[in-house]
Formats: C-alpha cells, sequence, structure tokens
C-alpha cells in the first residue's frame, strides 16, 4: 500500500469486508461512557465465550461506538436478531452467547424499537454503534470515502462549495453561521497556503456529542476534513481536541494512520492532484480555547486568548492564512450530504434550520444519552417520548440548552421546536448540543449561579467585562441565595449582565450572562423570593443609587 | 492609498484606507477613552473603553482595532456608552487594590483620570481585596501587582519595541498576573534588558522607578513612539 488509491481498490476493500461478515455480529460498546463500566471486559468475555462454544466461524465480536442509551451500559446488541442488552458485565456475558444456540440470556434487555430509539434520525451518528471505529475497513464497508472519491473526480471545488450551500447546512458549534457560506469565503480569500481546522474542544458542561463522534465514527470526520479541504483549497488539517478526551485522541491518531497508509489522506489522495494532510493538536483544556480565534492562538502555540474579529479567519486565521473553521459535527455531516446529495439533506428539518442535530440528553431525565433528532422536532418529544420524563415521578422544570452560552426553557414552552431561530427567540441558543433537564427539585438561582461560576473561573481575563464582571456576577448570585441580597443587588446584577453581554471582546463573555438572564425571565419569582427588605425602601426613593449615574 | 470619507459624531472627516476609527477620530476632535490602546504598540482592543456606536452594525465595536469604511456612521458617545464606560472603570476598581492616596502614580494616573473624567464619585461593586505581592527584586524597577490592571501594555512593548520577551501574561480569569519571564523575580531574569519601556508604558501605578514615592511616578509617553518612528524612518541609521 501507500501507492494511489483508485475506485477499484475502494469497492474491492468494501467487498472483502462483506464476503467476511459472519452470520451473527455482537457489537459492543466502546465509547468512553460504556468503556468507564468495563465494557472492554464484556468484549473480551464475549470473545472467550465465543471460542469456547466453538462459534467463532458464525459469530463476529465487534467494538463499535456509542449506543446512544449510556445511562444503561455497558450495552451490547446482537445481530440480526436485534437484542439489545443493557447493563452487561463480565460475568453475565457469556449467557449471551449461550442464548445465540437457544437458551436464554441472563442478562436484562431493552426495547430497540422503543421511542428513544425510533424517533432518531442518524446522519452524523448514522455509524455510531455499527462501524468498529479502529478498522478503516469497517467504515469503508459502510460506503465511506467514496463521497471523497466522487467529490475529486467529478466535481470542482466551486460546484463542492455550492452544494454545500444548497445543503443549508450549519454550524453545529452553536452560532449555527451557514456552513456553504463560510466555505465560499474562504475559498475565495487570496492566498496560496490555506487551513482547516476542526474544532474538537468541546466544553459545555454535561455535552459530550463530539467526544462521541470521534470515539465512534473518526473516519467520518477526517472525510468530511478532506472534502471541506478541496472545497476552500487546504492542504492541511488540524484537529484540536482536548486532552481531556484520551480516547477520542487515540482513534483519531489511529484513523489519520490508516488513511493515510491507504492513501486517502497525504499526496495525490485517488490519483488527483489533492495533497491533504492532518494533524492533532492537544489542547490543556482551557473552555476560551473552543473560541476560533483563541483557538487558533493555541495551535500556534501561543497563549489562549481570543482577539477582535475582523479579520474573520476566513480573510486571515491560522499563521494569517485563510482558515476554515469547523466543528466535528458540522464536518462529520459533510459525507452523508454529498453521498446522497444536497437535496436530500435540505428535505430534512425545517426551512431554516437543516438536517439533525445532536444532543446530550443529561439530568433529571430517565434515559439518558446521546440521541439524534431532526431539526424541529419538538422539545416535549425529545424530553417526555425519548428521555421518559423525570425519574421517579417528578416534573420537568426546564430545559437546559446551550451550557454557559445559553438559556433554561420553562416547561411550558417544551413544544418549542428544536430550530435556531426559535430557540433563540426563548433566550435560549441552540449550543453545540449539551440538553440538561431540570425538575422541580432544581432551584434556579443555582443554576444561574453555577454556569456564571463556570464562566468566572474559564474567563481567559484578557478583556475587563468578562474577567472582573463575571466575579460581580457571581458574587452578587451567591449573595441571593445566601438570603443576603436585596432589591437594589438585583437591578445591580441585571445592569451588569447588560453591559458584560455588549462590551466583553468574545463569544464567552457576550454570553456568559444568558443563564442568568434567561432564568430572570422566566423564573424571576424564584430570585425575588430570596431577597430581603431593603432599609432605603424601594430603589429611586433617595436611597442608595441602583445605576450608574454618568455625568 | 485610497481615502475614506465618515461622520463621527456628526463631523464629515476623511481617513486613509486602513486607519482605525480611534486614529480617525482625533481628526473630528472627538476624545474616545482608550486604557488598554498606547501609541507605538499594535492594539489588542482588551479594555473595552473605546467601544464606539456604528450605525447599521448591532454590536458595540472598538475603535481602536475597528478600521475606517466608507460610508460609516460613528457615535463615540451616548448615555449608553458612557454607562458602559463608568461600569468598566469601577469593575476595575473593585477587582484590586486601587488606593491613589498611597499610590506613586497618584495625579498622573490614567486610570484616575478617567474616572474624574467618567464621574465615578464611587465604586457600586463590592472591593475585592485580594491578596497580590509586590516584586521589588529588579535593582531599578519595581512591580506593584494591587495596581495592575492587566492592559498588557509592558508585555507588548517588552515583545514588540524593545524585542526583549521578559514580560508575559500567566493564569487565566481573576487569577491571571505579569509574569517575568517563566514566572521568576525580575531582578532574577537574564532577558531583561532594563531599558525601563514597560515603566514607561504603564498606565497606572503598577510599575514604577525604585525610589519614587506618592504622586512622583511621572511617565514619558512621547519616548515609545519616538523610538518607533524613528526606527520606522531609519532615523537612526548613519548614511555612509
Amino acid at each position: 500500500m501507500g501507492d494511489a488509491m483508485i475506485l477499484s481498490d475502494l469497492t474491492q476493500i468494501k467487498a472483502r469486508e462483506l464476503a467476511a461478515r459472519k452470520k451473527v455480529v455482537l457489537r459492543v460498546c466502546l465509547a468512553a461512557g460504556c468503556m468507564s463500566s468495563e465494557s472492554k471486559g464484556v468484549k473480551e468475555r464475549l470473545e472467550q465465550a465465543v471460542a469456547e462454544a466453538g462459534l467463532q466461524e458464525e459469530v463476529e465480536v465487534r467494538g463499535v461506538g456509542c449506543m446512544k442509551l449510556c445511562c444503561e451500559g455497558p450495552l451490547v446488541q446482537a445481530d440480526p436478531e436485534n437484542a439489545l442488552y443493557i447493563k452487561v458485565t463480565a460475568q453475565n456475558a457469556p449467557s449471551i452467547v449461550a442464548a445465540l444456540k437457544g437458551g436464554k440470556a441472563e442478562v436484562a434487555r431493552t426495547d430497540p424499537d422503543a421511542p428513544f430509539f425510533k424517533r432518531q434520525l442518524g446522519i452524523v451518528l448514522a455509524n455510531s454503534g455499527i462501524v468498529d471505529p479502529e478498522r478503516i475497513e469497517s467504515y469503508i464497508a459502510l460506503d465511506g470515502y467514496q463521497a471523497l472519491h466522487e467529490v475529486l473526480h467529478e466535481m470542482t471545488p466551486k460546484e463542492v462549495v455550492d452544494a454545500m450551500v444548497a445543503s443549508g447546512l450549519r454550524g453545529r458549534g452553536g452560532a449555527g453561521f451557514p456552513t456553504g457560506l463560510k466555505w465560499g469565503t474562504v475559498a475565495k480569500s487570496p492566498g496560496a497556503k490555506k487551513y482547516v481546522i476542526c474544532n474538537a474542544d468541546e466544553g459545555d458542561p454535561g455535552a459530550f456529542m463530539d467526544r462521541s463522534v470521534l470515539e465512534s465514527d473518526p473516519h467520518a470526520v477526517l472525510e468530511g476534513m478532506a472534502i471541506a479541504a478541496y472545497a476552500v483549497g487546504a492542504d492541511q488539517g488540524f484537529i484540536y481536541v482536548r486532552a481531556e478526551y484520551p480516547l477520542a485522541i487515540a482513534r483519531l491518531q489511529n484513523a489519520i494512520k490508516q488513511a493515510k497508509q491507504l492513501g486517502l489522506l497525504g499526496s495525490g489522495v485517488f490519483e488527483s492532484p489533492f495533497n491533504f494532510n492532518i494533524d492533532i493538536r492537544i489542547g490543556a483544556g482551557a473552555f476560551v480555547c473552543g473560541e476560533e480565534t483563541a483557538l487558533m492562538a493555541s495551535v500556534e502555540g501561543k497563549r489562549g486568548t481570543p482577539r477582535p474579529r475582523p479579520p474573520f479567519p476566513a480573510e486571515s486565521g491560522l499563521f494569517g492564512c485563510p482558515t476554515l473553521i469547523n466543528n466535528v459535527e458540522t464536518f462529520a455531516n459533510v459525507p452523508a450530504i454529498y453521498r446522497n446529495g444536497a437535496e436530500w439533506f435540505a428535505g430534512i428539518g425545517t426551512e431554516k434550520s437543516k438536517g439533525t442535530k445532536v444532543f446530550a440528553l443529561a439530568g433529571k431525565i430517565k434515559n439518558t444519552g446521546l440521541i439524534e433528532v431532526p431539526m424541529g422536532t419538538p422539545l416535549r418529544v425529545i424530553v417526555e417520548e425519548m428521555g421518559g420524563g423525570a425519574p421517579d415521578g417528578g416534573r420537568i422544570k426546564a430545559v437546559q440548552t446551550g451550557g454557559p452560552s445559553g438559556g433554561c426553557i420553562p416547561a411550558q414552552h417544551l413544544d418549542t421546536p428544536v430550530d435556531y431561530e426559535s430557540l433563540g427567540k426563548l433566550g435560549s441558543i441552540m449550543g453545540s448540543g449539551g440538553m440538561i433537564v431540570m425538575d422541580e427539585s432544581t432551584k434556579m438561582v443555582d443554576v444561574a449561579r453555577f454556569f456564571m461560576e463556570f464562566c468566572m473561573d474559564e474567563s481567559c481575563g484578557k478583556c475587563i467585562p468578562c474577567r472582573a464582571g463575571t466575579v460581580q456576577m457571581h458574587n452578587l448570585l451567591e449573595k441571593i441565595l445566601q438570603r443576603k441580597a436585596t432589591v437594589r443587588d438585583l437591578l445591580k446584577l441585571e445592569e451588569l449582565c447588560d453591559m458584560v453581554k455588549h462590551t466583553s471582546l468574545c463569544g464567552l463573555g457576550q454570553t456568559a450572562p444568558n443563564p442568568t438572564l434567561s432564568t430572570l425571565r422566566f423564573f424571576r419569582n424564584e430570585y425575588e423570593e430570596l431577597l430581603q427588605p431593603d432599609k432605603f425602601g424601594p430603589p429611586g426613593n433617595g436611597g442608595p443609587r441602583e445605576s450608574a449615574r454618568t455625568p | 492609498m485610497a481615502a475614506k470619507t465618515l461622520t463621527i459624531d456628526g463631523k464629515p472627516i476623511s481617513a486613509e484606507e486602513g486607519a482605525t476609527i480611534l486614529q480617525a477620530s482625533e481628526e473630528a476632535g472627538a476624545k474616545i477613552p482608550t486604557l488598554c490602546h498606547l501609541d507605538g504598540v499594535y492594539d489588542v482592543g482588551a479594555c473595552r473603553l473605546c467601544l464606539v456606536e456604528v450605525t447599521g452594525v448591532p454590536k458595540l465595536l472598538p475603535a481602536c482595532t475597528t478600521t475606517v469604511a466608507e460610508g460609516m456612521d460613528v457615535k463615540t458617545d451616548s448615555e449608553r456608552l458612557r454607562r458602559y464606560r463608568r461600569m468598566i472603570l469601577e469593575l476595575l476598581f473593585a477587582e484590586r487594590n486601587h488606593v491613589c492616596a498611597v499610590c506613586v502614580s497618584n495625579g498622573h494616573c490614567e486610570l484616575q483620570t478617567l474616572a474624574y473624567n467618567h464621574g465615578m464619585d464611587h465604586v457600586r461593586y463590592d472591593y475585592l481585596f485580594p491578596k497580590w505581592g509586590v516584586d521589588n527584586t529588579h535593582p531599578l524597577f519595581g512591580m506593584d501587582h494591587n495596581r495592575c490592571i492587566l492592559c498588557t501594555r509592558c508585555v507588548r512593548v517588552c515583545w514588540h519595541i524593545e524585542g526583549a520577551g521578559t514580560k508575559n501574561v500567566s493564569g487565566r480569569g481573576a487569577q491571571a498576573r505579569i509574569i517575568t519571564d517563566l514566572n521568576i523575580p525580575w531582578g532574577e531574569s537574564d532577558s531583561c534588558t532594563r531599558c525601563g519601556k514597560c515603566v514607561q508604558a504603564c498606565p497606572t501605578g503598577a510599575l514604577s522607578h525604585k525610589g519614587s514615592t506618592v504622586g512622583e511616578m511621572e511617565r514619558d509617553r512621547g519616548k515609545l513612539e519616538f523610538i518607533v518612528l524613528a526606527r520606522e524612518k531609519k532615523q537612526w541609521v548613519t548614511a555612509d
């Protein structure tokens, strides 16, 4: 290998892989969640049991990525009988193999046709839980890298950009900037050297979508990056991934190595003049490095702090060159869009938000895990039907999206469809996909304080509103929680929220007040209940001034 | 180079292409408050005091890093901008231990002057009273972290005018601080050339000449600009 790969090589690999497929496949989740509950031991025990039963010729035990219902892990799925085993241990694993010969497995099962699974639509996660993330052949058997071949041989870079525009895909990092427009801008920016960066610095508390994608289907991200690089004219890519994701890093390194060996990355990909290399840059886990200008500074080896935009990365990015930065999930959408066509993608979702969105469903909800739903799915379907509602008969109070940059959507708005505009109207954001469900026991002021503390700790310290403002806002929230604050403190807090939102340098500071503002909007009574009487009487009555007087 | 015409505070003016709103505003006679900006070094847009309103742009833009555009309509002063600026100043005073009465820069301090100009008669936020040290290990200069506002002027002059790279920022958020080399006492630094540009650049009393007492620390701001211009115009190159 190492010689240029051509299409027939790809189809040969696929054919070999399909021919070698055994009658029964036992898929064991080896993503970080299940791995932390010893799924590796489960896989080894299953392999051993298969050998002991002499079934090696008929049964394949395959390590796969996330199978989505994380709260019931470790998960094992048996094909073709479509049995999904939950909470499998190394002790009871052999009974799954015994069951293949007609016995009964002593392992709990869950219904793979339950709404949690049936309501999902896999584009980004289509291969997750099916493909072996450590073998490129497994990805190729699922038509992997065919889109890259087609793009390189049948489309001009401009056609690739046009197709992306037609698909209507918007950035999945949170802000929802049209991906096609971004690609087109980078493609048109003058410059001999251009870069493509994959932002895998997922940092929102409770969010694990990007980690799961990287651990479950790393080649989809690599293929997406390669297609993007061809479209914009880049020959070097970087994946910026946080050091807290060692498994994702290991799988990416492995995937890059395999793709290089097959000539799917490197020089002259698929016998075309297209060259593309991808390197990994490991972040030290600063939340602000998810901001694109801070991320680029970090890749350059500098202190990870943001800088004012413009110039935007598309014009002057990494090392001053035009740079395309997209999120993991955005890139993972790309191969499917070119495999199935832009119209297919544009047919999914709502008018302004196309395709699907992956959410990490967490918090006070029965089924926690990873879900991918079409844009426009009502929140109620997600939390009540798929998530199964609050555990122990509790009532859902609010749903938090967008992490420390987002807001809390109260239960009365659960019929809101999930799309960029609808969530924005409620003072929240789509965000990168963290979805934290809260029940009646959750104190909203506490939630606001938690996220403010997070922003305070993660502020880089460069601009004053964010550095000093988050500290003061956090102190005011703390004061309210300790029942020491008066209505004047609340006014001060609101004034600070407004100021920090409108004066901060980067997205971190500009959105840091959002959780506080949204809880103030929908749960103001919870704040007011904690306030103490003001000895100066109501504001505006001659007591201490609550807002700044200016000359 | 093409010229751009724009309006600043209702006054039509022309500016060179590539000029910042801050540079153009001088021509319009508008005084935009600044703190992290320093003539002679590049801008970082960190202090947010120079934010201005531009018609048609929903966000406030920093005058120091935003370049002029044809037909731009800029407002450098409004009730809202004044309120935000005053709040930023209040946040700074509450953040560290700024006690003017005992400060070497009393009377010559940019932070103090800005507070006067913005009518900051008191601070509404709780003083944080952090415990920051003083580095007096250097034979010529002293660094009082209690008075530092992290404008990074000292870092920028050290790296980009002197080229020594002694000063830097360490830590993040409220824990961010100016360090010497890899966080060693200033007096032990091998890279420091003792040029004193950082001391000239400091807007507050954080950096001072040793031996100066309350109100004695005056700075020569023109010096840095002179050095930069002299280099750019090659005034120091002898003709032989």
